[in-house]
């Protein structure tokens, strides 16, 4: 199950934020401290994710260090999707 | 209250980490008036050099054209140096009033306001416009000013790739539970030179109720076949909500910007914008300036046409020299060197033999895509640009790089 997850996140991570010609992006791949997904495209990333598991993150919990790997995406919504 | 040693070290030592990865900006001081040969004084305390100027943003070679200065001198005389107050307690003049009237009818929209410049002016509006409960989804390569006013706006913020109209319909699709939708998009890409495709955003956002609002500051006054911008140049003049421009470019350089559009967002950013209610607006002189330019503009293509022929000249100069461009038919011609010191180097080389045009890297662009950017003027003349090209094919040749392709460049310079 946990894998998964991290694959559906994986995926949309890369077909939404990979370009021509960047690096690939795996589970441990810094998505915002490594410069790949913004501040703004954050927020497209946890509509997807709340839609997707019918879940609801609240806003102080969606931090840039909780989005910042498909790793720590997947326990950040594990830990909702099982409350 | 206190500059301690302390918090000096700290900034010292910030701006040397810049200095050392060379990054630290330096101006160069220009002695003339902008034009395409100018001269500058470079390191700092040098002789003056006389240099043809590739990197201006006076597309359309009015920035010092003498109507326009007499024009400036005149509004001098007639209506004073300064304002000493904001537009809405007494800082409106019958021109100020004049030239937004002027201006909607050029861009053809319903209503403009101005700004101190178009970074006020994109600094305003989005929080002027929208609430916590809209979104805005702008595209991933805006300009730097509309990514600040985003940012300073409450309403919910997303992005879709590049030019990429499948993923703005993904978003547009996504978003529609929002209260209002506003799709945001530079008309020309200022580090690219590609246009935006205006036909297919109005139609998507006509789809999908969400309103379009275009940076055109770099196409103002030349894009499109009478120079109304990017809107005209895709067919759909009148379709545009909102279109936020500059005056500091083609339209004769100085300073200044506006919002046009809508009137009742025009209304809105009246009321709201902070940048407009709380700053000055562009000075008399200024304004009476650009009623100048827009008469000049009103009554000929003139400059627009020869702007074009200069670009595609320009372009095929260095497409047959062998240097690898980005696809483009604007103004902005980037010349790609992919490497950061390259860039800088080829820059040197080029000033060395009278040709001042500046590099680009990261972060103005993108890791491993540092470029030359090169801007057409219509002061420039085909030995201008002649000469140029010797230069640039000089430079060429001394780095070895031309006929190459990206990834030779790459291989023997690295990243």
């Amino acid at each position: 199950m946990a894998d998964e997850l991290k694959d559906v996140v994986l995926k949309y991570v890369i077909a939404e934020y990979s370009e021509e010609g960047s690096d690939p992006i795996s589970f441990d791949t810094p998505l915002i401290s490594g410069g790949i997904v913004d501040s703004f495209s954050m927020v497209s990333l946890k509509r997807f994710l709340e839609n997707k598991y019918k879940i609801s993150i609240p806003d102080d919990q969606a931090t840039p260090e909780a989005f910042d790997t498909v790793d720590k995406i997947a326990v950040l919504v594990r830990r909702f999707t099982q409350a | 209250m206190s500059y301690s040693e302390k918090t000096r070290g700290l900034y010292q030592s910030v701006i040397q980490g810049m200095k050392d990865a060379g990054l630290l900006k330096q101006e160069r001081y220009i002695h003339s008036p902008q034009a395409a040969e100018i001269e500058v004084e470079f390191p700092s305390g040098s002789a003056l050099k006389k240099v043809i100027n590739m990197c201006a943003n006076n597309y359309l070679g009015l920035s010092s054209h003498p109507e326009v200065v007499k024009a400036a001198h005149a509004g001098l005389d007639s209506r004073g140096y300064g304002m000493s107050s904001v537009r809405f307690i007494c800082g409106t003049q019958d021109i100020h009033r004049e030239l937004e009237q002027v201006t909607t009818k050029f861009l053809g929209t319903e209503d403009t306001i101005l700004f101190p410049s178009c970074m006020d002016a994109n600094a305003g509006v989005f929080e002027a416009i929208l609430t916590k409960d809209d979104v805005m989804i702008s595209d991933r390569l805006v300009h730097a000013s509309l990514i600040d006013g985003i940012r300073l706006c409450s309403a919910m913020q997303d992005t879709f790739k590049h030019s990429d109209m499948a993923h703005l319909e993904q978003k547009l699709e996504m978003h529609q539970d929002r209260r209002l939708r506003l799709v945001i998009t530079d008309g020309v890409f200022s580090m690219d030179g590609d246009t935006a495709k205006m036909d297919e955003m109005v139609a998507l956002c006509e789809k999908y109720d969400a309103m379009l609002l275009v940076d055109d500051s770099h196409s103002s006054g030349f894009i499109g076949k009478t120079g109304r911008g990017t809107h005209e140049k895709y067919g759909v003049v009148g379709k545009i909500d909102v279109i936020t421009t500059t005056f500091g470019k083609a339209l004769g350089g100085a300073t200044g910007g506006c919002v046009s559009g809508r009137k009742e967002l025009v209304e809105m950013c009246r009321q709201k914008a902070r940048p407009y209610l709380f700053s000055n607006t562009i000075a008399p002189v200024v304004v009476e300036g650009i009623l100048k330019v827009f008469e000049i503009l009103n009554a000929s293509t003139e400059r627009r046409d020869k702007l074009e022929r200069n670009a595609a000249y320009w372009r095929k100069g260095l497409q047959e020299a062998g240097f690898v461009l980005k696809e483009g038919d604007t103004p902005i011609v980037p010349v790609m060197l992919f490497n950061a010191k390259l860039a800088q180097d080829f820059s040197r080389a080029l000033y060395e033999d009278g040709v001042y045009a500046v590099g680009f890297f990261f972060p103005v662009v993108p890791q491993s895509q540092a470029r030359i950017r090169t801007q057409l003027s219509a002061g420039h003349e085909i030995h201008h640009l002649d000469k140029a090209l010797d230069a640039f094919v000089k430079a060429g040749k001394k780095f070895e790089i031309l006929g190459k392709t990206r990834q030779e460049i790459i291989d023997r310079f690295g990243m």
